[in-house]
């Protein structure tokens, strides 16, 4: 059987790497606090044993019936452009993720963040934290309803400004597929001045943007974008083949 | 249908080109090769993960007050020997049967009491700390056991991937000197992983730059 790997007569998976190409390297200069923070030697190559292929189980009991809607808070409705944000959660062979714990955080829609660290003069809404917390279903599929995250400046270069983003953490059932990520939104006009956008090799950059969904924007309520998550899949077992070759 | 209606279909075939087989080329409908999806981007978790990525139980792999239990703290320094006090830090480890509390062990998924095998852990106060059992030996696919290890995930700002490294024990010398991992390494770095005894558990500072960076590995 291709594809696996004898861990004392047990078959593990062998989970793929992304190819350099088009994986975000953990560096990039003009991200300037990569500096002093980004290892500068060759990681060591760690052939994948028991320990990387198992993961905790993390479900249902971490997240609560109101982590689904952002915009509804502290007895009232944040203020914002509503966005229901789906999708599905997919490994690298197609096959959906599902159980999976999926951890979202964001700023306000004045691009402020509920944190003692931002401190640049946008409000904070009283009736927005930026927290959600949804598992996947049983086909891979998560949803939840947030309000559009603002654009907000940062201080890496003169007058930067991240694009709208959402902050995505997610666990698949394996170490090796854990993944934090950021969602951002179609044709935002700061794309081409972000250093943590444009550190995604030009060639995956797509994979980060989310879609316009015409087809579940909620009418008289919210608009809806949607956006799949790929974590890494494992070597699969060769189908079953007729004579001919053909997939039975 | 009379014979007269040309079908659109029916294309000749262009004798300059090399005869193309309906079937197992691009564009047949079928699939050539395993189905590959682009992975994912990753990108930092930023300064403000403490939003999203805070559990009021996170640092516990082990159930507070579990007998035997064992504190793993340490540092997590930057290329200037600064401390960085806006990581995380989580790990993933084995039961003290050397077994996992996971579906995805192929033996079964553990049931040990009060054990949960993963801890997040923030460096807010200067330094990380999690609350676990030593973990026990894991075969290692090459007919021998590894020495009692834990893998260690740590994101931060500045740093637009996750990083990956392992706690092993300075106290499980002949363990250490089996394991096929550390065998890799040489001392400098090995000496980078091996956690030293406390009071209450282990310490180990996780060093992202410098004279001695932390081994980390490409899962």
């Amino acid at each position: 059987m291709t594809g696996t790997t004898s861990e004392g007569g047990l078959l593990l998976p062998r989970y793929l790497p992304e190819p350099d190409a088009t994986r975000t390297p953990v560096g990039f200069p003009e991200y300037r606090s990569t500096g002093l923070r980004a290892p500068l030697r060759t990681p060591v190559d760690l052939p994948h044993r028991l320990t990387e292929v198992t993961g905790p189980v993390l479900g249902e009991d971490r997240v609560l019936p109101t982590d689904a809607d952002l915009t509804w808070r502290n007895g009232g409705e944040a203020v914002g452009q509503r966005v229901l944000v789906h999708g599905r959660v997919l490994d690298s062979g197609g096959r959906p993720v599902p159980g999976a714990l999926v951890e979202v955080w964001q700023a306000n829609a004045a691009g402020r963040y509920r944190h003692v660290v931002d401190n640049w003069p946008a409000p904070l809404d009283p009736h927005f934290d930026g927290l959600g917390r949804v598992v996947t279903d049983s086909l891979g599929r998560y949803e939840f309803l947030t309000i559009k995250p603002g654009a907000y400046p940062w201080g890496n270069h003169h007058n930067a400004w991240r694009p709208a983003h959402i902050h995505f953490s997610l666990f698949g059932r394996a170490f090796t597929q854990r993944l934090v990520t950021q969602m951002y939104f179609p044709d935002d006009p700061l794309f081409g001045q972000d250093p943590i956008f444009n550190a995604i090799p030009a060639a995956a950059r797509h994979r980060a943007i989310s879609r316009f969904s015409l087809e579940r924007t909620q009418d008289n309520w919210a608009l809806a974008f949607e956006w799949d998550v790929v974590l890494r899949g494992a070597d699969q077992t060769p189908f079953e083949t007729d004579d001919d070759g053909d997939v039975a | 249908m009379t014979a007269s209606v040309p079908d659109p279909l029916d294309v000749p075939p262009n004798p300059s080109e090399p005869f193309q087989p309906r079937s197992g080329q691009r564009g047949s409908g079928f699939l050539t090769g395993p189905l590959r999806l682009g992975t994912t981007p990753s990108a930092t978790v930023g300064p403000y993960l403490a939003i999203g990525l805070t559990w009021p139980d996170g640092v516990w792999a082990a159930a507070e007050g579990t007998e035997g239990g064992v504190w793993i703290r340490g540092r997590v320094l930057d290329g200037n020997g600064d401390v960085v006090p806006d990581a995380m830090v989580e790990t993933w480890q084995a039961d003290p049967d050397g077994r996992f509390p996971s579906p995805e062990d192929p033996r079964g998924a553990s049931t040990y009491p009060g054990f949960r095998g993963y801890a997040r852990a923030s460096t807010i106060t200067g330094e990380f700390a999690v609350f676990t059992l030593k973990p026990g030996r894991v075969p290692d696919g090459e007919g021998g056991l590894q020495a009692p290890h834990v893998d260690v995930s740590v994101f931060a700002r500045g740093l637009l991937d996750r990083v990956v490294t392992r706690v092993y024990f300075a106290d499980e010398a002949d363990a250490n000197a089996e394991d096929v991992v550390l065998r890799g390494l040489t001392e400098e770095q090995r000496d980078t992983l091996l956690a030293t005894p406390t009071d209450d558990g282990y310490r180990l500072d996780v060093r992202l730059q410098g004279e001695r960076e932390t081994v980390f590995f490409a899962v």
